[in-house]
């Protein structure tokens, strides 16, 4: 298994196998520099710019075939996706409600007996589809590291300490206009295996569903100004630069709570709804629904 | 209509959801045992054909009578409602595993198929695909998606029957019999 072959390619026992490498990797490509990755992903951005001024399409989501991250070599599609158009269940999205989820678990700083470590912040925002149209009743999942930069997971061996006090998941339901609001605590960076000295700049998973299959979306929130960005293979992966600062959070003083809280505002899109919507619909449910969906 | 807007790009998964995206029963659509319950099984493979350990599947379908479901109670299961989603993460040998029916057909005729997306560490985005049922070839012959496909690459959509009744659907990333991914935009 990948994970054992890791385990002969560790160099430093201190670097954790966060990112363990594909066992198809050569052992030298454990010495591989920031430098070396840098230099794959500026020319890959150039490539983009270039194409981009002849008037190729902007890009708008991450390559699937994105060499400098490693791990995606062997695990992209070589054939075109697909395009079909979606039918019957594909038109629906699964019903998740507050029998799912306790409004409690959108607070990932009371999940344990004592205060977690780290900067408290609240990330809200909201989710829309493609036309605008808030997301409502529907389910945001997110997961994170501590302050540290550790997750509480058995393959994160980087040797920053556990907070007994956080475990960095959370979730909610989304409110009628499609609100969402975590409070938490600010993530730290954390080192990986792509390359030697690879440090991944701090963000939170977001998991979201739409009103349709088709719109089901896993991505990652990232903070102003972190000077990782260019150096990530991850956040890279989205070779244009409009497209990548929409996963950056704006900070939001309005937000923020005098004495307690930074506050970051983001909101997501997902893609546009491709079945007809007829009046009740375009309502939304804020809670429990027990309606089948009519054909 | 109202404004058109970018939608937020994706990005992988990553190595870390196991403490966050798992959940008690989260691949059992309805109990091990009860009547009309399947087995839903297959691999995940990479392009060098060694199955992955850390892939994350969703599977979104209509009840047995064909019926879109519109049930909450997913994440916290009572044990009775079929909601018709779960979700499963492969084990160290890249096999996962859903507890669920045989999906019917939406339409008279329409070939009844389980809608898939996978996530994976090093998949930068879901992959959407189609887990068809392997009886109705009428209805296989007579797919939209199905119709489009050469011979070879059609059959990577539909699932093979085991013979405990249950299902066996493998997906290829990459490589020879790469699975059909979808693309609805």
């Amino acid at each position: 298994m990948p994970e054992d072959i890791n385990a002969e390619l560790e160099t430093d026992e201190l670097v954790p196998s966060a990112e363990p490498h594909a066992a198809h990797l050569p052992l030298d490509k454990a010495i591989e520099t920031q430098a070396d990755l840098s230099a794959e992903i500026n020319a890959l951005g150039d490539a983009y710019v270039r194409a981009l001024k002849d008037g190729a399409p902007a890009e708008t989501q991450p390559r699937l075939d994105y060499p400098p991250y490693r791990s995606s070599i062997l695990r992209h599609p070589t054939k075109s996706l697909h395009h079909t158009d979606p039918e019957t269940i594909e038109l629906y999205s699964p019903a998740f409600g507050h029998q799912d989820v306790h409004a409690l678990e959108s607070d990932l700083t009371i999940q344990h007996n004592g205060e977690p470590q780290g900067e408290r912040i609240i990330v809200a925002g909201r989710v829309l589809d493609g036309n605008g149209r808030p997301v409502a009743g529907q389910l945001v999942e997110i997961w994170q590291a501590n302050a540290s930069g550790r997750y509480i997971h058995k393959r994160d061996q980087h040797p920053a300490p556990i907070d007994p006090n956080f475990t960095g998941i959370g979730r909610c339901i989304t409110g009628p206009d499609g609100s969402y609001r975590f409070t938490t605590i600010k993530p730290g960076a954390y080192p990986w295996k792509n390359h030697l000295n690879a440090w991944r700049p701090a963000h939170i998973h977001f998991s979201l569903f739409g009103t349709e299959f088709t719109q089901r979306i896993i991505t990652q929130m990232y903070f102003p100004g972190d000077q990782l960005f260019p150096l990530d293979p991850i956040y890279q992966t989205i070779v244009d630069q409009d497209a990548r600062d929409r996963l950056v959070a704006n900070y939001d003083h309005n937000l923020t709570e005098p004495e307690w809280a930074l506050g970051y505002n983001w909101d997501i899109v997902l893609t546009g709804p491709k079945r007809t919507w007829t009046e009740n619909e375009a309502f939304g449910t804020a809670g429990d629904s027990s309606e089948e969906a009519g054909e | 209509m109202s404004t058109k807007l970018v939608p937020t790009p994706a990005q992988t998964v990553g190595p870390f959801y196991g403490y966050a995206l798992p959940y008690d029963k989260d691949n059992e659509l309805l109990a091990p045992g009860s009547p009309g319950a399947i087995r839903l099984q297959g691999t995940v493979y990479d392009g060098s054909g060694q199955a992955i350990p850390d892939a994350i599947l969703e599977i979104w379908q209509p009840d047995s009578e064909g019926r879109i479901v519109q049930k909450t109670g997913s994440l916290v299961r009572d044990g009775y409602t079929f909601t018709g989603w779960g979700r499963g993460a492969v084990g160290n040998s890249g096999v996962y595993t859903f507890t669920t029916v045989n999906p019917g057909p939406t339409k008279p005729g329409a070939a009844a198929f389980i809608a898939v997306a996978i996530f994976a560490r090093g998949l930068t985005n879901r992959l959407f695909t189609r887990i068809y049922l392997p009886e109705d070839t009428g209805a296989l012959a007579n797919d939209p998606l199905l119709s489009s496909l050469d011979p070879e690459r059609r059959k990577t959509l539909i699932a093979r029957r085991d013979a405990d009744g249950g299902l066996t659907f493998d997906i290829r990333l990459q490589g020879e019999g790469e699975t059909v991914f979808l693309d609805f935009q």
